[in-house]
């Protein structure tokens, strides 16, 4: 019988940078969308970077930021006396970061998709902007949203290579499933391997499958029938 | 009483246009792309004109010169828009309270008042999805009105209809300026339409006036054909 706490520590960490994954991209997908400013192409490659860049370079980079000698980690030491490298915090930074991505192109899609006529009759019924955002612009984008919110959760649950970098493969502190699998695999424990496989193919099947099943539920003002 | 004096930079041509309207329907009327509804963007606060001023009663909605510029959201501005722009997500009955910033109480009697006036109470808890090109233009009427607008823009509203609905949305539309008194704007190409609805028709050619006042079938006819 394998142990939990691999499937226990990942449900948490993706769930976790689920959070910050989904308050930083729908921010940035709405400030991009209203804001133009010099340089903007720049920021938006830099947001879309951890999608292309190996996980391993992501996880490089975080290395050098977050490290006990990179300017992160010395400002954690200095004023928090902490350090957060080799910590569950540092799987929940990589989740966030790799994730990141997804989440803001599904969520920048969605927002595009949204009938600017629309919000404008918002306008002109006395919205500020606030109340069309979130009465008309994030309701009608809802569905892209929520693919945005299964795919990064996919995504953090299952990310491997920056993890290793900054988290470790400390057993029952940093290890999370993709680790379990790998370690398990290389030292031909091939059924606690299997296992592990088979547990997150259940978690990300049915996470896909019952969004799937709500959004054809309830009747989505988008033209879609289903999320993926 | 509204009274417009703008000019907009278009990537094409120059819009120059000056008018007053009190509580009558005035029709801005001419072909495709001549600024009729860059205008009305501009009335209601969703674009910005480069130089002038709009004026309703005794409130400053835009002037240039001391950089006054009223969001849409401050100018009590009824817009229908072409294609009605009705939120999807909500039923007819949300859509039209959507724009109720006023007592409870008066908005319940007002909503009774334009769901019976328009015949569409049985439609209340309606999906727009689920409503006629009619239905949804009445319902946009509806919602436009039941902010309490003190202008009312109408971006043609009846393009999308056919003829028999087309003609008794008109009287419908003419009836409700009656009853409410402010000023109707509507945008249209079709010469009919605007002999019909408007009690001031202004013809725009290129960003530009050319005529006013009461033009005949025949000149708005041979204006748009020239």
């Amino acid at each position: 019988m394998p142990e939990w706490q691999p499937v226990w520590l990942s449900i948490k960490v993706a769930f976790v940078s689920l959070i910050f994954v989904v308050i930083f991209g729908v921010l940035f997908a709405h400030a991009m969308r209203k804001w133009e400013f010099g340089g903007k192409a720049a920021v938006e490659a830099i947001f879309a970077l951890p999608l292309v860049l190996p996980p391993v370079v992501t996880g490089f980079l975080l290395l050098i930021l977050i490290g006990k000698q990179g300017p992160v980690g010395r400002f954690l030491e200095e004023y928090f006396h902490t350090q957060i490298i080799f910590t569950p915090y540092a799987a929940i930074l990589a989740g966030t970061v790799v994730a990141f991505p997804l989440m803001y192109q599904s969520t920048k899609a969605a927002f595009q998709g949204v009938d600017t006529k629309l919000e404008d009759a918002a306008r002109t019924l006395g919205a500020n902007e606030r109340r069309v955002f979130w009465t008309v612009t994030l309701p009608l984008a809802w569905p892209g949203l929520l693919s945005g919110i299964v795919l990064s959760f996919a995504r953090a649950l299952g990310e491997f290579g920056a993890t290793i970098m900054v988290a470790g493969n400390i057993p029952g502190k940093t290890q999370t499933i993709p680790l379990a699998i790998y370690f398990a695999a290389e030292s031909n424990d091939m059924s606690r391997a299997g296992i592990y496989v088979l547990i997150i193919s259940l978690i990300t099947f049915s996470m896909i499958f019952w969004v799937n099943l709500w959004a054809r539920k309830k009747h989505c003002a988008a033209p879609t029938k289903g999320v993926f | 009483m509204l009274s417009v004096d703008i000019t907009k930079y278009l990537p094409d041509f120059t819009l120059n246009i000056q008018f007053t309207v009190e509580s009558d329907i005035l029709v801005l009327f001419g072909p495709s792309g001549c600024g009729k509804t860059t205008t009305l963007r501009s009335i209601s606060g969703l674009l910005k004109p480069d130089i002038g001023r709009i004026v309703c009663d005794d409130q400053v909605f835009f002037d240039s010169d001391t950089d006054v510029f009223v969001p849409p959201r401050d100018r009590q501005i009824g817009y229908m828009f072409q294609d009605f722009a009705l939120f999807p997500h909500m039923n007819v009955r949300k859509n039209i309270w959507y724009g109720v910033k006023y007592c409870e109480q008066e908005a319940a009697h007002m909503y009774e008042k334009l769901m019976s006036l328009l015949r569409i109470e049985h439609l209340a808890e309606r999906n727009i999805t689920q409503l006629s090109g009619g239905e949804k233009q009445r319902v946009a009427l509806a919602r436009a009105l039941m902010a309490k607008p003190q202008i009312l823009l109408l971006d043609e509203p009846l393009s999308s209809l056919d003829q028999e609905t087309r003609l008794e949305l008109q009287s419908e539309l003419r009836s409700m300026q009656a009853l409410w008194k402010i000023p109707f704007i509507l945008v249209t190409h079709d010469p009919e339409e605007a002999q019909t609805m408007g009690t001031q028709v202004l013809f725009l050619e290129k960003g530009k006036p050319v005529d006013r006042g009461s033009l005949g079938m025949m000149e708005i006819e041979q204006s748009l054909r020239a």
